[in-house]
């Protein structure tokens, strides 16, 4: 299948420009210019320290770019403020194995952004936990605590709490390692169908190059330094009619 | 057995109560992001302060307190500084607080036993005005955690995913360790500048291992304390032991209770 070409029907999501990042004294990245729109499935590619994560806390805002501009939804990101819109998975989650929270209730902390200070959680906060649980089959380890999963099912705890809002934008920096074989399988089955038919745009770092490349076809959009990045439009615009994701269980193996 | 009855008791007993729920309180979250020293090093800055309230004849406590809530601003902006090394920060400020303290010390040579009282905690001579400032802090502690428990649940859980979700990660910090030094700065007159961080840690290293959430080691980490708080004082009183030694020596063998019973393994 080949990369179809992004259609101008929509406002860009992320723009960058000449955007220049460096750690003190070595440059990372160099006049990067690049722009997201609304329905694009990025898949970002690179070898190891070639600046893929670097680039994704940028666009989260985690760390301002040292020159250049990052846009979020139109609006500068120091001025942006919608971060619900935005899930983000980290790369490898530096987990403290004592921290005594449970699989509910990190999901649930994906609900708590800036929007929800000085307010209790909304009424629908149950329904999306569940739906969230169901979608990555945590529902049975749900009250476990967190530090006394495996490495796959703790990526999918962070997986869940990233998609809990239901956001706009998905941010994931090497979601699947970890995971494993079917399980990969069954969630980029997932994100094709959120990608497709949920109207979710996706921004993936990933080495598993095998299935990037199936989806979002083998010519790169762009390359800049060590980056590779290859995208593929969904305009089909099949909307599936369900609003939250729990009709897509079947696609995700279980946690057994 | 009177000395229960007593009037300095029951202020004992109060005061000990209202630390007994704000330093676990204040603990947990010190402790899960790796804190847990900041105890130590604001409670010597605060005898640094104490010392300078003695020299210069106003209230020690309070000069105390100032001390702490100073030097916790500057333990944060080092903390920034010094990213994943925060005890870096916290033995600089500790050193700093005691070179100051023995400073102060030396200019002030009269004064030594009341300072002792600092060190080791005098709980019996806790007066009205004490218990006010005590009383205070309380109520500034229960507040902020009640009203902010989701920002500094996912604070604590994983900074980055709390800065990602446009909450304003620098001013929860700073709270943390403001309310730290308000809560130690207090302690310290309750059980001693050397034993508060015990009461700040060891209640939160039993619930570690107990509790099956978040909230529950919160709950459990106060209920141990102040088990811990009353047991001691009774005990103590019965029996003149030191009263701050008495609650520390109590939490000691709770938490070696607590890993015998999980044998080192959490819930
Ligand atoms: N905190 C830091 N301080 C200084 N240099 C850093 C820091 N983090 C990353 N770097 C450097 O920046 C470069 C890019 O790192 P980055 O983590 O973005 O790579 P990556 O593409 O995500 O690699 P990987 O595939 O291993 O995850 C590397 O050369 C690394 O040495
Ligand atoms: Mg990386
Ligand atoms: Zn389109
Ligand atoms: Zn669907």
């Amino acid at each position: 299948m080949s990369a179809i070409p992004t259609a101008d029907c929509h406002q860009p999501m992320i723009e960058l420009r000449d955007v220049c990042f460096s750690y003190k004294d070595q440059h990372v990245m160099k006049d990067l210019n690049f722009s997201v729109k609304e329905r694009d499935f990025v898949g970002i590619v690179g070898s190891n320290g070639a600046g893929k994560t670097t680039l994704l806390k940028m666009l989260v805002g985690l760390m301002p770019p040292t020159g250049g501009e990052i846009r979020l939804f139109g609006e500068s990101i120091r001025q942006f403020r919608d971060w619900e819109r935005i899930g983000y998975v980290p790369q490898k989650n530096a987990l403290n194995m004592l921290f005594p929270a449970t699989v509910r209730e990190v999901v649930t902390s994906g609900l708590f952004t800036n929007k929800s200070i000085f307010r209790r959680l909304s009424r629908d906060a149950k329904a999306k936990l569940d739906d969230a649980l169901q979608v990555m089959r945590i529902e049975d380890i749900a009250d476990k605590r967190i530090g006394r999963l495996s490495g796959g099912q703790q990526q999918r705890v962070f997986l869940a709490r990233a998609m809990i809002n239901q956001p706009d934008l998905l941010v994931l920096d090497e979601p699947t390692v970890g995971i494993d074989a079917e399980t990969q399988d069954g969630f980029f089955e997932l994100i094709r169908h959120m990608h497709q038919h949920h109207n979710i745009t996706f921004l993936m770092v990933s080495h598993d190059i095998d299935r990037l490349e199936d989806y979002l076809g083998k010519e790169p959009r762009q390359q800049n330094g060590k980056i590779k990045f290859f995208v593929r439009h969904s305009h089909d615009d099949l909307d599936c009619g369900e609003t939250n994701l729990q009709h897509s269980i079947p696609l995700v193996g279980s946690v057994e | 057995m009177e000395i229960l009855f007593s009037d300095f008791f029951q202020r004992a007993l109060l005061g000990g109560l209202l630390i007994g729920l704000t330093a676990p309180l204040i603990g947990i979250f010190l402790v899960l992001r790796r804190l847990s020293m900041i105890g130590d090093t604001l409670a010597h800055v605060t005898i640094a302060g104490v010392a300078l309230g003695f020299l210069i004849n106003v209230y020690p406590l309070v000069v105390g307190l100032v001390f702490a809530v100073i030097s916790s601003f500057a333990i944060e902006k080092l903390r920034r500084a010094y990213k994943g090394y925060a005890e870096l920060s916290i033995a600089v400020i500790m050193s700093g607080g005691v070179a100051v303290a023995s400073f102060l010390f030396t200019l002030g040579q009269g004064y030594n036993t009341d300072v002792t009282s600092y060190l080791f905690g005098s709980i019996y001579t806790l007066g009205r005005t004490d218990l006010y400032l005590v009383g205070g802090v309380t109520v500034v502690v229960l507040a902020v955690v009640v009203f902010f428990y989701k920002e500094l649940f996912l604070l604590t859980f994983e900074e980055d995913a709390a800065a990602v979700s446009g909450l304003p990660v620098k001013l929860l910090n700073m709270l943390i360790t403001v309310l730290a030094a308000l809560v130690i700065s207090t302690a310290i007159k309750i059980v001693g500048a050397l034993l508060v961080s015990a009461l700040l840690t060891i209640p939160v290293a039993c619930s570690l291992f107990l509790a099956k959430s978040f909230r529950m080691s919160i709950v459990l980490s106060v209920v141990i304390a102040e088990i811990a708080v009353i047991v001691g004082l009774i005990v103590a009183g019965i029996w003149n032991f030191a009263p701050g030694a008495t609650i520390v020596l109590l939490l000691i063998l709770m938490l070696l209770l607590t890993l015998v019973a999980c044998r080192g393994y959490t819930v």
